[in-house]
């Protein structure tokens, strides 16, 4: 019997992920991720700077507008600070998600060049956003503190803060598993591009970003509770800040989500990579 | 040695036409035949992918029952002309898209250099795209790091390895990418049309580089190029592809024959016409070139044969000493060994007549071998052309088959007549 190192066939079985093949690109993975961060700082001075700019007049904005104008309770924690808590986690998972969903239209060059496991991409671009996402945090922690050493401030940082590391994980979990399978239907199927652009704004209306979960009235509650990314954005200001829910089975239920999100992705994405570049 | 690259019953389909109308309608017909457990009925439809008339089928076979295998430290040639499916193949080989129907299977790691500095970020260093590059290729990065040197020596880029790569010229930035990929460490290299850039001192270390890859190294290599000359001294057998079908499959002189043979001759009224009618006045162009044997057309003669050419030519304005110009030419240098000047009519040719001629060359003077051709009508005794048939358009060339008998009549190109006397 001869012994082949490599089959190449018409198609895999579709339990065939070949995880391991990521694995042993793991270099690649990084080198990718340091690629997307030394590239994005090297072309512009401002680029570090828009990080900051961006989330600041965003923050600005939803003050006046939900705040001061549609008067929306942040739970006595100073608006700014509410909104930046759900922002900053927020557009982690805004920015992974977008950049992942368009993984064979953004690679399409390389991709129909050279073979390597195509989940090398998203891995590292969610890996990559993690930097853009710990800049502001920092902000995050600079307003959090000036608010904290305020007097009568009512923000109680509590146990749940230990929580954070692993509330981000799922965070890209998710945004990965959801980019993934986006962009495996995407190149079936374009229009669906233009939905998810617009999809992903309206979905953080159905987050508890700009409001808290308490403020919703309990016949839309269920909506808000089946979105798997309101349990982490709610228990993130709630580590940090102390006020609002916190709720361990939501965070099953967010978990539970990223596991399947993530392993329906995978089974997708593997059946398109190996002929996407007939299509796209 | 042992078989490293197998290659059984190789199909691709590609669907053509507007990708996205009537997919989901394809899609539940797939469904549904697999459901029943039956063989997909799109799979059945398709033909041959000849670009030069329209086809009915909205898919074609981009390749069809491709068989073939390497063994350790062989270089393959594949050849073709464009769209005969060299780069398909390619493709699937090293993974890029999957095939239709069949199995490759292979022996160890496959590196595959579709275009050279893939990936290569223009931002980045050279030294930091010597990484990007190699792991993109597969390489792990301690492997990157213990070859650093090696590469950057072979790119001849020391001084400028931490500049950014957008800052080098494109010589540096192909050398830079060639030399990353020629130091992988897999066992099959594939390589297509990669010495097409860089200049001709930096191609002959290329095609050198090749050389040891596979004799001192014992790697295989796969090569696809348009340079015929590159692949005849490079490879030591050969894969012609026409159509998306095998045409030959075997050793390199006859894979090289068989394509130049493959060229069509037959009509020249509209081949290459605008090409022709830029260089030349186009008063009067050759409408039909063939080799005659036996009565049929055919570019193979036999040593003992008769070399006949038939041709037809039309005056597309009066012309006056109507004469042809033949040359034979070395393949590969593309010297002129001998050529024949022949006047055809010494009248006036009215516009739009038609002539048609023959030149024939008496046995046994043109040796066994394959030389290119060259044609010419113009104006006898002057440099005026009317028509040139050339390089530039696809014409067959000519081969003479030798007899084996002589030893001699292999060596050379021409007989010359000679006479013999004994002293008196």
């Amino acid at each position: 019997m001869e012994k082949w190192t490599q089959i190449i066939k018409p198609k895999s079985k579709w339990h065939q992920l070949r995880l391991k093949e990521v694995w042993e690109y793991r270099d690649l993975i990084l080198i990718f991720v340091r690629r997307d961060i030394v590239a994005s700082y090297k072309q512009t001075l401002l680029g570090p700077l828009w990080m900051f700019l961006g989330p600041i007049f965003t923050v600005v904005v939803y003050t006046l507008v939900f705040n001061k104008i549609a008067k929306i309770s942040t739970e006595g924690i100073p608006a700014p600070l509410f909104y930046l808590a759900g922002t900053t986690l927020w557009s982690y998972f805004q920015t992974s998600l977008n950049a992942t969903s368009g993984t064979f239209v953004a690679n399409a060059g390389i991709f129909g060049k050279v073979y390597f496991p195509r989940l090398v991409s998203p891995i590292s671009v969610v890996l990559s956003n993690l930097v853009k996402f710990g800049i502001q945090m920092m902000m995050f922690l600079c307003f959090y503190f000036y608010y904290y050493f305020q007097e009568g401030s009512i923000i109680q940082p509590n146990s749940c803060i230990l929580l954070v590391p692993f509330l981000i994980f799922l965070m890209g979990g998710i945004a990965l598993g959801l980019g993934i399978s986006i962009s495996a239907l995407t190149t079936k199927y374009r229009d669906l591009t233009y939905f998810i652009s617009f999809g992903v704004t309206l979905l953080m209306y159905a987050t508890p970003v700009i409001y808290p979960i308490s403020a919703i009235p309990e016949t839309y509650k269920v909506f808000i509770n089946f979105n798997p990314i309101s349990p982490i954005i709610e228990t993130f200001r709630y580590a940090f800040t102390g006020q609002g829910t916190f709720s361990p089975s939501g965070l099953v239920f967010s978990f539970t989500f990223m596991i399947v999100v993530l392993f329906i992705g995978t089974v997708f994405f593997s059946k398109v990579e190996k002929t996407f570049m007939d299509t796209v | 040695m042992s078989v490293v690259i197998k290659v059984e019953n190789l199909s691709k389909q590609y669907r053509l036409g507007m990708v996205n109308s009537g997919t989901i309608k394809d899609d539940i017909i797939r469904w549904w035949s697999l459901l029943r457990g039956k063989e997909n009925p799109l799979l059945k439809v398709g033909e041959d992918n000849d670009r030069t008339f329209v086809g009915k089928s909205d898919y074609v076979w981009s390749l069809k029952d491709i068989n073939f295998d390497v063994k350790q430290g062989e270089v393959l040639g594949i050849i073709g002309k464009n769209g005969a499916g060299k780069s398909t193949l390619l493709k699937i080989l090293s993974k890029v898209t999957a095939p239709t129907t069949g199995v490759v299977k292979s022996k160890g790691r496959i590196a595959s250099l579709l275009e050279v500095g893939t990936g290569f970020h223009p931002e980045l260093t050279g030294k930091e795209n010597i990484y990007l590059n190699g792991a993109i290729l597969g390489m792990r990065r301690a492997e990157i790091t213990k070859k650093l040197d090696e590469i950057i020596e072979f790119a001849g880029v020391e001084r400028y390895v931490d500049t950014p790569v957008k800052r080098y010229s494109s010589g540096m930035y192909v050398r830079l990418a060639f030399a990353v990929a020629a130091h992988l460490e897999s066992e099959i290299l594939i390589i297509d049309e990669v010495l097409s850039v860089g200049d001709a001192e930096f191609q002959k270390k290329c095609l050198g580089k090749m050389n040891s890859i596979s004799k001192n190294e014992g790697r295989t290599v796969l090569f696809v190029s348009h340079n015929i000359q590159a692949v005849a001294e490079l490879c030591t057998k050969g894969l012609v592809l026409e159509n998306g079908k095998t045409l030959v499959y075997g050793n390199i002189e006859e894979c090289i024959r068989k394509y130049h043979a493959s060229t069509r001759g037959g009509n020249l009224d509209s081949l290459a016409l605008g090409n022709r009618l830029e260089r030349t006045s186009g008063k009067a162009i050759f409408t039909k070139i063939e080799g005659v044997k036996d009565g049929k057309e055919s570019w193979e003669f036999d040593y003992k044969d008769e070399i006949k050419l038939h041709f037809e030519v039309v005056t597309n304005e009066e012309v006056e000493n109507l004469s042809v110009y033949i040359a034979l030419k070395h393949v590969f240098s593309n010297e002129t060994i001998t050529n024949i000047e022949q006047n055809v009519s010494l009248e006036t040719l009215r516009k739009g007549e038609k002539i048609g001629f023959e030149i024939s060359v008496d046995p046994k003077t043109i040796r066994p071998g394959e030389y290119k051709m060259y044609y010419a009508l113009g104006k006898i005794g002057t440099k005026e052309f009317y028509d040139v048939i050339d390089d530039n358009v696809d014409i067959p060339m000519l081969f003479i088959n030798t007899s084996g008998k002589d030893i001699h009549e292999n060596v050379g190109f021409i007989s010359i007549s000679h006479n013999f006397k004994i002293d008196a």
